[in-house]
């Protein structure tokens, strides 16, 4: 399990990490495609989950925010992704800590992971700061 | 109560090949790298055939076959081509009971929805088309004495369509429907999850279209579905999905100076008024079975009305009357005519559904009903089937203002019209809402003031052709099932024709 960087200012907190099997698809992916990137997509069909594609490959704007760094390097040279959502959405998401979970699956819009017979997810867990809802 | 015999066993009404190609020119060909992946039926969990896993070598065959038939289908009058696609409906018609299998056990829905829904939907959405594009005329104007403008719909040519899982045949056919009627050729990628369904069908159909005009390249996202979508040989993209890949694909377009429609999902809020409890009536019951809408197709459908806003005064009766009806539901095989609530399509949806389960619980919604994966036994045993959910909370929890995609309902209540207002529009999303009331000034206006793209007043999960669909806000852009859709896949020639001999003394 690592835990991304704390990236939005005024954050003390990390609120993205990924699981050990997350990592390993990772850096397999990584070696595959080179750089990597996490969109959180929204939406029906294969969306409500985390979108990996090639860094770069998806242009992000001021309309998204970026929630942390997932630093997948054993060692040496870091090898950072990113990962980004849609400000809209994050509005209703701020109040929950994302993990990276792997599950089997099929599919995954252009997600790199589709063809390895697996899927990533998200698991969440309120953050330590979020106020429960009453 | 029929069961439907599994397909390969005695009396089955269809027979999987155990591995299916690309249909690209009018014949199976292989892929080029020479790869597949399986194809897994939800409802048993276990593979059934192996399908081409195409790859960008794939995309620019099928590109080449659609470029090859398109000048000529391009031509070919729209009276021929509502004649095809008169042909292709009645083929469907005569082979409902096959087609039905094959979607049930590819998608996992239970099969009295491609029996009476997806199936009889298709087939009309072909008639509907052939008509509409016979109906469409040009325009012209007479400008001047001289001059006369005439205004033509011609056909793209050349389009891309990926579509998803959740209804694989009725969700090709919302495509491929108006393209073919406007004169275009198609490249379609259906979805990984469920990629063999459209083959049994243009099995069926193939002869019927002339080599090219329809091509099927099967794969990953991520494999085919990209060098489709970023193809600088075809005129369109259209794509149905979740929002990032959508993003994706209005880049690629962008990229490529092209148009693209996209529809991507929803958080439909279903809204019950109080005076739909006046009577305990027929409609009272309608009432009920809309509430209990949001486990049809498994909640696997854009427009799922996965938010239930009930109005306060009526609220604690109208919930626990849902909840018990709820219970009623039948979840089993979903070869079963009397089963109402199948599979989930595939093991990573399931988990996720599963998830959001969590999240509910941990936001401290109050969970109400099911919550739990459930175990069919038998051959079912490993299929993907999860029980319908209820939950309650606030609009602001993550459960009611993202899509789950499962039998999932989140439910609030609301104090006036205005507050029922506010919360239905509380959302990222605008594809679908439902509207209950007696009162047809307030279900009116109530239609008007939410912010989605198909409304049903007193009603739900209805798609006839004609009814034009599509989304607002971030649901996504363009409209399908209606005559409007033909103007997504045309463009307009203007011939501007002089019949005055003199020239025009500019030099």
């Amino acid at each position: 399990m690592i835990e991304a960087s704390v990236v939005i200012p005024g954050e003390t907190l990390p609120r993205i990490a990924a699981t050990a099997e997350t990592v390993d698809l990772l850096r397999k992916l990584w070696g595959n495609n080179g750089p990597l990137m996490f969109h959180q997509s929204g939406g029906c069909c294969d969306g409500s989950s985390p979108m990996c594609y090639p860094d770069g490959d998806f242009i992000t704007s001021d309309n998204d925010i970026r929630l942390g760094v997932l630093d997948i390097s054993p060692d040496g040279e870091p090898q950072p992704i990113d990962f980004w959502m849609s400000r809209e959405q994050f509005e209703y998401w701020s109040h929950t800590f994302l993990t990276i979970d792997v599950v089997k699956g099929r599919g995954s819009g252009f997600s790199l992971e589709a063809p390895e017979g697996v899927r990533f997810m998200i698991r969440s867990r309120l953050m330590e700061t979020a106020t429960p809802f009453e | 109560m029929t069961v439907y015999a599994a397909p390969g066993t005695p009396d089955a009404k269809v027979t999987f090949k155990p591995r299916y190609e690309h249909w690209i020119g009018g014949e199976w060909v292989k892929p080029v790298k020479g790869q597949y992946f399986e194809d897994i039926s939800p409802v048993t969990g276990k593979p059934f055939a192996e399908v081409a896993r195409g790859t960008a070598e794939d995309i620019d065959a099928a590109l080449d076959a659609a470029h090859k038939a398109a000048p000529a289908w391009g031509k070919t009058s729209s009276t021929e081509r509502a004649a095809v696609l008169n042909r292709i409906a009645d083929v469907i018609d005569a082979n409902l009971e096959l087609l039905a299998v094959a979607e049930t056990w590819d998608n996992g829905k239970p099969i009295r929805e491609p029996l009476n829904a997806d199936l009889p939907l298709a087939s009309d959405h072909f008639r509907y088309f052939a008509s509409a594009i016979r109906a469409q005329d040009g325009d012209h104007a007479e400008l001047n004495g001289d001059m006369v403008s005439y205004q033509f719909h011609e056909p793209l040519g050349v389009v891309g369509q990926i579509i998803p899982w959740n209804f694989p045949i009725l969700m090709a056919v919302w495509k491929l429907a108006p393209a073919l009627a406007a004169g275009n050729t198609i490249v379609l990628k259906p979805a990984e999850q469920t990629p063999v369904s459209i083959l049994v069908l243009i099995e069926l159909i193939g002869d019927i279209l002339p080599p090219g005009v329809v091509n099927i390249v099967n794969g990953f996202g991520v494999e085919a579905g990209k060098p489709l979508a970023s193809s600088p040989r075809i005129r369109k993209i259209a794509f149905t999905g979740e929002t990032s890949t959508g993003r994706l694909i209005l880049q690629y377009a962008s990229a490529n100076l092209i148009p693209s429609t996209v529809e991507l999902g929803g958080k439909s809020p279903n809204l019950f008024f109080s005076d739909v409890a006046d009577r305990d009536d027929a409609f009272y019951d309608k009432a009920q079975e809309g509430f209990v809408l949001f486990a049809f197709n498994q909640g696997e459908v854009c427009t799922c009305p996965s938010r239930a806003l009930i109005q306060k005064p009526i609220y604690d009766s109208f919930l626990g009357a849902g909840i018990e009806r709820t219970k009623l539901a039948v979840q089993g095989n979903p070869l079963d005519t009397d089963t109402q609530v199948g599979a989930q399509a595939s093991n990573d949806q399931l988990e996720k559904i599963l998830s959001y389960i969590d999240i509910g619980k941990q936001e401290g919604a109050k969970l109400l009903l099911g919550g739990e994966r459930v175990d069919l036994g038998g051959d079912l045993t490993d299929g993907y089937y999860v029980q319908p959910t209820i939950f309650e909370g606030n609009n602001k929890m993550r459960i009611f203002q993202e899509e789950i995609f499962g039998p999932v309902v989140a439910v609030t209540s609301f104090d006036d019209y205005d507050d029922g207002i506010a919360i239905a529009n509380d959302t990222l999303y605008g594809l679908g809402a439902g509207v209950w009331s007696r009162n047809g000034n307030v279900a009116y206006r109530a239609g008007r003031d939410i912010q989605a793209g198909r409304v049903w007043v007193n009603n739900y999960h209805a798609y006839p052709a004609g009814a034009a669909f599509g989304g607002y806000k971030s649901s996504g852009i363009g409209r399908e099932n209606n005559k409007l859709a033909l103007e997504h896949y045309q463009q307009t020639k203007n011939l501007l024709v002089s019949y005055s001999e003199d020239k025009l003394g500019f030099f």
